[in-house]
């Protein structure tokens, strides 16, 4: 249990750290709050060549509006993400996700964009990230690319990231009057990885028709999905209406089978949790925006 | 930028429990391994050394943080406080005091986490529900105790502090 020898660099800019990614590409680690590389490296799952410790890279940890988007960078730990009052008021979904990433200890180091990075299947901050719509920032020496998050998760810990890159922010859409979202899961104990995670997001019209559903999947496959439930836009936003949508999500589902759940208990988590979080998400879009 | 080949040992200064220690450690040195065995400071415990048991739990600058899951040379120049600070003066802290009139320990392995947890906890929510004392809690496992006594100890705190 302990990690095998690396090197240690500590990149003090954001330039020195691309540049580091830039010199060891793939033999490279990127040390963020170390909750996810760190049990890795200490199981020797992972045996990079270098370890680049971009925690003292102050501009990647900031939460900033821009437009109709809230930008987090990389480094934002989990623990002030959660006492942001403008995330909770801009990104209400994350600040429903973000009390089940994890425990007060791990909140405390782990950052946004470490985990986004790891791709765990049933992280939490990689399915609100997918669930509403939202990107992920990378950025190797001289450019920059922006990848839509649906794009961003290949499968189990695989991204789009190319190896010399690093995710340097994470882009939210802002919750717009008439949209209403919760999130749910069910985990083995408080702060586990989730058997099944869901993330309800709906705009509702004035005459409580849904103009926009939609359900997003984690710890069901291998990486954070979402439902297609366009066949619901126009569906009045009743608690009928959610049971058919998550029944249908739990139908179409693909899921995986581990020693802690079968496929057929994922479906079930999906129908039910599905429904109670689609439920809730369609009771907010009319109180407030979300 | 700093960088520390593989192999080689790096001095690294840290304050622990408002005393300054310095040691030496390989990149890979693990800051609870660097606490227990270059600095001597046996008070955090080792368990499960990837995160999950909460044993190793350390403060760092100010936060509740796993001690397996940082690497010493990340440290240095950092305020740590460990359980051997907890009691000043020889007499325990009042969260020290109420886990033993709770019975919130029994072989006290994990308690050593539990106590540095459960005190930045208060620091942070002085007044906390049961739930939360209990969400904070589940990022320890202690297979003594039920964690009942826990519970107890840490509202009985909180509620003589307010």
């Amino acid at each position: 249990m302990k990690p095998a020898p690396f090197e240690y660099c500590r990149a003090d800019t954001l330039d020195e750290a691309l540049e580091l990614m830039a010199e060891f590409g793939s033999d490279a680690s990127a040390l963020a709050g170390g909750m996810s590389l760190g049990p890795m490296l200490n199981m020797r799952l992972a045996r990079p060549a270098a370890v680049i410790d971009i925690n003292p890279v102050e501009s990647l940890a900031g939460i900033a509006a821009d437009g109709g988007v809230l930008e987090t960078g990389a480094l934002c730990r989990q623990v002030d993400a959660l006492a942001s009052p403008l995330i909770a008021e801009s990104v209400p979904l994350l600040a429903e996700a973000l009390p089940f990433v994890g425990h007060f200890q791990t909140r405390n180091r782990g950052t946004l964009g470490g985990s986004v990075c790891h791709a765990d299947p049933s992280a939490e901050i990689p399915l609100a990230l997918v669930a509403l719509g939202g990107e992920v920032v990378v950025q190797r020496k001289g450019r920059a690319r922006t990848i839509a998050a649906d794009d961003f998760f290949d499968g189990i810990f695989a991204t789009a990231r190319e190896p010399d890159e690093l995710v340097t922010a994470l882009r939210w859409p802002r919750a717009t009057a008439g949209t209403g979202c919760a999130f749910d899961e069910i985990a083995q104990r408080q702060g586990d990885f989730a058997i099944a995670a869901v993330a309800a997001a709906a705009t509702v019209d004035p005459d409580g028709g849904l103009s926009a559903v939609s359900l997003g999947l984690g710890g069901i496959e291998d990486r954070p999905v979402l439902a297609d439930l366009s066949g619901f836009v126009g569906a009045p936003a009743t608690a009928e209406t959610a049971a058919g949508a998550a029944a249908l999500a739990a139908d179409r589902a693909d899921p995986i089978e581990d020693p802690k759940a079968s496929a057929a208990y994922r479906r079930q988590l999906v129908r039910v949790l599905g429904a109670r979080a689609l439920e809730r998400a369609f009771d907010r879009a009319g109180a407030a925006p979300c | 930028m700093l960088r520390i080949k593989p192999g080689t040992r790096h001095r690294v200064t840290v304050t622990v429990n408002g005393r300054r220690h310095g040691g030496f450690a390989e990149a890979r040195t693990l800051l609870s391994d660097f606490l227990r065995h270059e600095l001597k400071l046996f008070g955090t415990h080792v368990g499960c050394e990837h995160g999950v048991c909460g044993a190793c739990t350390v403060n760092i600058d100010g936060r509740a943080v796993r001690s397996c899951l940082r690497f010493a040379v990340q440290v240095d120049g950092a305020e740590i406080g460990t359980v051997e600070g907890l009691a000043e003066g020889g007499s325990l802290s009042p969260l020290q005091e109420a886990f033993r009139r709770h019975h919130a320990l029994q072989c006290g392995f994990c308690t050593a986490g539990i106590l540095i947890s459960a005190t930045q906890f208060l620091e942070t929510n002085p007044d906390p529900t049961e739930d939360e004392v209990r969400d904070m809690l589940s990022g320890h496992i202690c297979r003594c105790t039920g964690y009942e006594g826990m519970v107890r100890a840490i509202l009985d705190v909180a509620g003589g502090s307010s």
